[in-house]
């Protein structure tokens, strides 16, 4: 039997020669450093999850029906009348926002260990293309049910695109193909998102990983192991401190994968609305289009840049500037590279003002996200009475909209011009697991 | 240190371990979706029995209805289609019904007619060859296709002939006589197709 | 060792914990916005446990009675609420089944649209997914918050969601409800019982209890089967990632 396996091998190999050294460079001969943290798991998590919404998201196609007539009724279809399809949609549904979560705490420890900086940039920016278009193919998905939700949103995000002066309300009715939301609009979406963003996702996440592997992978040291010393007890030319992708990361993300299943099984199988934040209350209605839902918000994942678009007022009689803020919100991660002039990679290394700086900035986020979930809007009354909440909550959200771009400008001026005070970076990895 | 020893076979037991049962997990994760495909309560609705009343379907006459999707003839034989059934049995593939057409009927429809009433034909309309549905050719009169036709079915799409108990005649492409649904009388004037007679009834 | 090392590091003890209150934060809210959205004031709890099947089944037996004439559940068919509460084919068709539909028909209410238009003004909702698009507490409150209001063209109205155009079906149950108001306003502060009706107030509150039950089963009937294989799943998802640990242990005996 092994001599029949053997043999086959030896027929691919022969035929496809490039194979078996493909596999030894990104698996059993990636030296990856030997001291990854908790903040690795995020990476092989995300594929798994991206596995996991193709995977469903196909079987979900073989029953959803894409027109305003159809849509919701085929996805109550699916949770009633399909053989587990209950269990399918829920998969799909709890993975986008899980998706989220996992690819906000990855870039999140990109921050963090620098991960962005010289020689990685390239790895930066596609892994940003990889969280644009996977905002787009979220967006498309979240209007497929075409549930109340589901149609006010698309007609709130579309309409960012009427803000651009002179060509906005074209643009708009050429987005949606008609006058609001409606069949065209449902079906374009659809193969956007079925077929032409899934192609663009997982082709750029073929050359993040491809880009990452040509120069590394970071550490939370930011040491580089290429340049260490060299010999380590699998190979005498690699890194002293790297240790080979596989078996040694392979195992340790099995364990990263079985610990992330059961948290996403307790959610599938336990709290698949995830108390309203994953599958909304509104989007149990049918897509109206004379009543908007009064709690009108997007979804989670998309809270923070929602509410800087609210708290940009209009002026010189456009609102473009909201939705330019927004995008800006975005491109500016797209150029932190270019931001952050400082040698030292690690936050471990890094003076106090990039520490504090950082954590004003997670606070921000999350401030923003509470403003564009709806939370300050509560919290504010029930905290301090009876005030103006506009005021406040204004005052709040353009608060933390400053800090989260001032983080940027902080960050440029504090690497620049050389007010950043770090501590010594070893020569090797400090610790590991 | 390097110079530990790497206890294999504990090493080579935790991978089996970890790989069977990841194997039964993913095997299990596997099955809602191959199940997925099952038909769904809503085709299995579409497939529930079917009660339909005969007062005005007259000798001669068919009657199509849909169960499961799928055509089911209801043909009220008239005299002289009767008449005509025994006297085709040497030209038939499986007159009795009992050779490779055995599982084609139930039991209680297992007879000379294929039938619980004798004029009552009730059959689901599909050749079985390759799965069109046969022309219903009536009259006993010399068709281009048989000069000695006695009435039964004639299927377009590779012309395959069956007499007016949808049994198959030889030489056709067709193998077995036509399928035979299960059904029962409710009362002399309706029929339900889906559900087998009461034992005894 | 693991843990020491990762709870030394104090900017991962903070970046960890972020995420962590972010989380308890949004549980904190998370029922709560539809709460101030349609709630004139709290809502009550309702309770509802869709695993008491015997509650389920009252609370079928009461939306067929009282709620069916105008409602339908178009997502729900009677085989399914047959299989999954426990009754057989029969139970279903006869105590259930007042339409005729066949016992795989989804439940679709007899009044034809265009006279429950004439009628009410609007046709009356679809209650497939009532509960999940308000929750079982607010259906639970709306059910309990009739009131007997002279202005209002059908007689009655309801402090939940003023003046709804649904006339209240379970008066004889509950009895007739009155609003006392503020003192120099026309807003009902509390609600009295002025004429009770078939049920104590507390008998009231269990079938009330039973028929939003039955609600929530219905908004989403694969619940039932969640909880059901959800354990299971947890359960060997724990051996799995045992098992997935010690392989870690064991390989990563190598690196120093």
């Amino acid at each position: 039997m092994a001599n029949v396996f053997v043999r086959i091998g030896d027929w691919v190999n022969e035929r496809a020669p490039g194979l078996a050294p493909t596999y030894r460079k990104h698996m059993t001969e990636y030296y990856a450093p030997k001291n990854f943290n908790l903040w690795y798991y995020f990476g092989s998590l995300a594929i798994l999850v991206l596995v996991n919404q193709i995977v469903t998201g196909i079987f979900l196609t073989m029953n959803y029906n894409p027109s305003a007539a159809g849509a919701f009724d085929s996805v109550q279809y699916i949770m009633r009348d399909v053989e587990w399809g209950w269990l399918i949609r829920y998969m799909h549904s709890t993975g986008a926002s899980l998706f989220f979560v996992v690819v906000f705490l990855h870039m999140f420890r990109g921050l963090m260990y620098g991960s962005y900086k010289k020689p990685r940039e390239l790895v930066w920016l596609l892994g940003m293309l990889i969280f644009l278009v996977l905002m787009a193919e979220a967006f498309m998905g979240y209007v497929l049910p075409w549930g109340n939700m589901s149609f006010w949103g698309a007609k709130v995000i579309v309409s960012l695109f009427g803000t651009i002066p002179v060509i906005g309300s074209h643009l708009v009715e050429w987005i949606m193909g008609d006058f609001l939301p409606a069949d065209a609009t449902l079906n374009r979406f659809f193969a956007l998102h079925v077929i032409a963003l899934p192609i663009v996702l997982l082709l750029l996440v073929v050359l993040h990983l491809a880009a990452l592997h040509e120069v590394g992978s970071n550490n939370p040291d930011g040491v580089d192991v290429k340049h260490g010393p060299k010999g380590n007890r699998w190979d005498a030319l690699k890194p002293a401190d790297g240790i080979p992708f596989h078996p040694y990361y392979t195992v340790k993300d099995l364990f990263g994968v079985g610990f992330f299943l059961i948290v996403a099984a307790f959610i599938i199988f336990f709290a698949p609305t995830f108390g309203g934040w994953f599958l909304e209350h509104d989007n149990s209605i049918p897509a109206n289009n004379l009543v908007t839902p009064a709690e009108i918000k997007p979804v989670w994942y998309f809270t923070p840049f929602y509410a800087i678009v609210r708290m940009i007022p209009s002026f010189a009689g456009t609102a473009v500037w909201g939705v330019l803020a927004m995008f800006g919100a975005i491109a500016v991660l797209f150029l932190l590279p270019w931001f952050d002039r400082g040698q030292v990679k690690s936050v471990r290394y890094r003076g106090t003002g990039y520490k504090v700086a950082l954590t004003l900035f997670v606070i921000a986020f999350f401030g923003l996200g509470a403003v564009g979930a709806g939370i300050t809007a509560e919290v504010i009354p029930a905290w301090f009475g009876n005030v103006d909440l506009t005021t406040w909550e204004n005052a709040f959200g353009r608060t933390m909209t400053l800090i989260y771009f001032g983080f940027f400008a902080f960050l440029w001026a504090y690497t620049h011009f050389g007010w950043e005070k770090t501590k010594p970076v070893p020569d090797r990895v400090t610790t590991h697991d | 240190m390097a110079n530990e020893v790497v206890d294999h076979g504990r090493r080579r037991f935790l991978t089996s371990a970890t790989a069977v049962v990841g194997g039964v997990g993913i095997v299990s994760a596997a099955v809602p979706f191959i199940k997925s495909w099952e038909p769904s309560a809503r085709a299995k609705a579409a497939g529930a029995p079917v009660t339909q009343s005969l007062k005005k379907i007259e000798p001669g006459q068919q009657l199509i209805v849909g169960w499961r999707s799928l055509p089911v003839f209801i043909v009220n034989r008239s005299p002289s289609q009767l008449a005509a059934l025994p006297k085709q049995d040497a030209r038939l593939v499986d007159p009795k019904s009992d050779g490779a057409s055995a599982a084609q009927q139930p039991k209680y429809a297992q007879n000379e007619t294929r039938s619980i009433k004798p004029e009552w034909l009730v059959m689901i309309g599909i050749c079985t060859h390759l799965g069109c549905v046969p022309n219903y050719v009536p009259d006993l009169k010399p068709e281009p296709f048989d000069p000695n036709w006695q009435g039964g079915y004639y299927c377009p799409c590779h012309h395959s002939r069956y007499d007016m108990a949808g049994r198959v005649y030889q030489g056709v492409p067709a193998p077995k006589n036509m399928e035979i649904p299960p059904y029962h009388f409710i009362d002399d004037t309706t029929v339900q197709i889906g559900v087998d007679p009461k034992e005894g009834a | 060792m693991t843990k020491p090392t990762l709870l030394m590091k104090p900017e991962l003890l903070m970046k960890r914990l972020l995420p962590a209150f972010a989380l308890a934060l949004g549980l904190l809210f998370a029922g709560q916005p539809v709460a101030h959205a349609e709630g004139e004031g709290q809502l009550m709890a309702s309770g509802s446990n869709i695993r008491d099947q015997a509650s389920l089944q009252r609370g079928a037996k009461l939306f067929f009675n009282y709620c069916v004439g105008c409602h339908s559940l178009k997502y729900m068919r009677y085989s399914r609420i047959a299989d999954d509460l426990g009754l057989t084919e029969q139970q279903v068709m006869q105590n259930l089944n007042f339409t005729g539909a066949k016992f795989e028909d989804p439940v679709i209410s007899h009044m034809p649209a265009e006279d429950a238009t004439k009628w009410f003004g609007k046709a009356p909702p679809d209650l497939s997914l009532e509960v999940s698009a308000k929750t079982a507490d607010w259906v639970y409150t709306y059910l309990n918050t009739f009131y007997l209001d002279p202005k209002s063209p059908i007689g009655w109205n309801n402090t939940t969601l003023p003046n709804a155009a649904m006339p209240f079906p379970l008066w004889e149950l509950q009895g007739e409800q009155v609003a006392v108001t503020k003192p120099g306003s026309d807003e009902a502060e509390k609600l009295e019982l002025a004429h009770p009706g078939k049920l104590t107030p507390g008998q009231y509150q269990q079938a009330t209890r039973d028929l939003v039950n039955f609600l929530e089963y219905v908004s989403e009937p694969a619940a039932l089967q969640r909880h059901h294989y959800g354990v299971w799943v947890l359960l060997f998802l724990a051996l799995f990632t045992l098992l997935a640990y010690l392989l870690k242990k064991e390989y990563w005996k190598d690196v120093h």
